[in-house]
């Protein structure tokens, strides 16, 4: 997968996360808790709906990556390059 | 045995429309016939209850001044009403992983009106029941919820079983992984404690007063009523949000297990799958349903000018402590007998009894032999059955039971119970509404049976206030 395609891959997963936000505007330099009401369990649906479909696993230590879309796609591009 | 011979007197007096007075309070013609829509203060109501009830201090007395409810026929009080007024069924085809096709009361209230997308997605099916008829039921009270203390708020919600749902899910999915149990969700344990129904609607509402459910089968509903009314009693509370609700038909299992149990209902014809009392009658339909009143002090609910639909006058729990699933009509009749001897009333006081009949051989009759030796001498008496429509909400069953026959009080008609092509000579008793609506000089006393497995047995009256 290209970072583009991470990146649509994160966005229809916080879609089906926070289904009343609207993402269109997502600032991918900015924290996604600085623009989403999402909380820890949110984020446990991140890492349970990469590892459900990409088979992707993230080891809690590595959570803090996923603070913001841009580290989230710099953070997964090595692990989904080859997917 | 009819012990409505204890308290016959001023009742018959009352009924024969002679003014008299019991305790002070008038007993005299039933009022005129109100429409829904046509809402009279507490203080245009008489009061016409000669219950033990009446004798207690407003601030013990319980009352039940908003309702709440989904249904497979009405997402509001009126229109489940009118839906059993015109014997409009919500049973229809259903089909669930694994079982297949079958048959199901199935609700379409929307859950968004009260539920952001997010909350529905967390949550369980149970909690947007739940969130729905407790915001349903509080818009119907009147209440000024914006100013309420909601850390005095009690939310007690019955339900027949919880988790079922969720933990079918997780299985179909970690199904797909090989059972890998990693790809179980972080959202089973919050889903599936057994206070999720009730701490659902806490979240939703704010309540920081205290919220939980009450386990209790299928006489779950009933049982979530007498919580509420117990804390209220208590002081635990100002304001109870009590009754049931049902998730159930969102779990195979429990359409399995009654088929297996050769109790779920089969027929061509969705409509006419639940009939209690008929002697065709096959089985269960599983519904899924809640309802919630909103229950408060006489005290209060005058204080606030409250419209009042029907007072808790009596109520009573008891344990057949014989059989898993076999009722006893023994304990039954006792359940109540002692329903009505803790209201000061007799048998021939009721005039509405709503059943709790599911449409099994056995329990229909079980129950009709039950009610054989409380009611059989009783000549004035209504009996009617709400699962005849509905199927089985379960955990809702008997709150949603409680609240079609609600409005008789004002409406005077009493639903029938439809379906009964031929009635079952072991449910032959006396009073019956069969099939067409009967017209009734005046409601002054519903008593609503519920029943569940395990032996859990439970009865309320409600009084005309």
């Amino acid at each position: 997968m290209t970072p583009a395609d991470i990146r649509a891959e994160i966005i229809d997963i916080l879609d089906d996360i926070s289904p009343d936000e609207d993402l269109d505007n997502l600032d991918d330099e900015k924290n996604f808790r600085d623009q989403l009401e999402l909380d820890s369990m949110d984020f446990l649906d991140i890492v349970m709906e990469l590892r459900k479909r990409h088979r992707v696993q993230i080891p809690e230590e590595d959570y803090g990556n996923l603070a913001s879309m841009n580290s989230t796609v710099s953070y997964l591009e090595p692990k989904m390059k080859d997917l | 045995m009819c012990p409505a011979a204890r308290m016959p007197d001023r009742r018959r007096l009352s009924k024969r429309g002679a003014n008299v007075t019991f305790l002070s309070f008038p007993v005299g013609p039933a009022p005129p016939r109100l429409s829904p829509e046509r809402r009279p203060s507490v203080a245009a109501q008489p009061v016409i209850a000669p219950n033990l009830a009446s004798k207690l201090p407003d601030d013990q007395r319980i009352v039940i001044t908003g309702v709440g409810l989904t249904a497979p026929n009405g997402n509001d009080w009126y229109s489940f009403r009118a839906s059993l007024l015109e014997r409009r069924s919500g049973v229809q085809p259903y089909e669930i992983r694994y079982f297949g096709k079958t048959l199901a009361g199935v609700c379409d209230f929307d859950a968004k009106k009260h539920q952001a997308k997010k909350e529905i997605r967390r949550g369980t099916r149970a909690g947007s029941v739940g969130v729905y008829v407790a915001n349903e039921a509080i818009a119907h009270s009147g209440i000024d919820w914006e100013n309420i203390d909601r850390s005095r708020v009690g939310i007690y919600v019955g339900v027949t079983e919880h988790g079922n749902v969720e933990t079918e899910n997780e299985i179909f999915v970690i199904k797909g992984f090989d059972y890998d149990t990693s790809c179980w969700s972080h959202h089973h344990n919050p889903r599936t404690v057994a206070n999720n129904p009730a701490g659902e609607i806490a979240l939703n509402l704010g309540v920081t007063g205290p919220h939980y459910t009450i386990g209790a089968a299928c006489a779950a509903g009933n049982a979530g009523l007498i919580q509420g009314a117990q804390m209220l009693r208590l002081h635990e509370c100002d304001l109870a949000l009590a009754g049931g609700t049902s998730e159930s038909i969102h779990t195979f299992g429990i359409f399995a297990s009654f088929n297996s149990q050769n109790a779920l209902a089969r027929h061509a014809d969705p409509a006419q799958a639940s009939r209690p009392f008929d002697k065709h009658r096959n089985g269960i339909v599983v519904a899924e349903g809640g309802c919630l009143y909103t229950l408060e002090r006489l005290s209060d609910a005058k204080a606030r000018g409250a419209e009042i639909y029907g007072e808790l006058v009596g109520y009573a729990m008891n344990t057949d402590a014989t059989d898993f699933v076999l009722p006893n009509p023994e304990r039954q009749a006792e359940c109540v007998g002692l329903a009505l001897k803790r209201a000061g009333l007799g048998a021939e006081d009721i005039d509405i009894v709503s059943t709790h009949a599911t449409g099994t051989m056995s329990g229909d009759a079980q129950e009709c032999a039950a009610l054989r030796q409380v009611f059989g001498d009783c000549r004035d008496v209504r009996i009617n059955n709400t699962k005849s429509y509905i199927g089985h909400a379960m955990g809702a069953a008997g709150a949603l039971e409680l609240a079609g026959n609600l409005l008789s009080f004002r409406d005077s008609t009493v639903h029938p119970t439809i379906n009964v092509d031929e009635l079952d000579p072991d449910c032959q008793l006396p009073g019956l509404v069969l099939n067409e609506t009967a017209e009734v000089p005046r409601v002054d006393y519903i008593l609503n049976n519920s029943f569940g497995m395990l032996g859990i047995n439970s009865v309320v009256i409600i009084g005309r206030v």
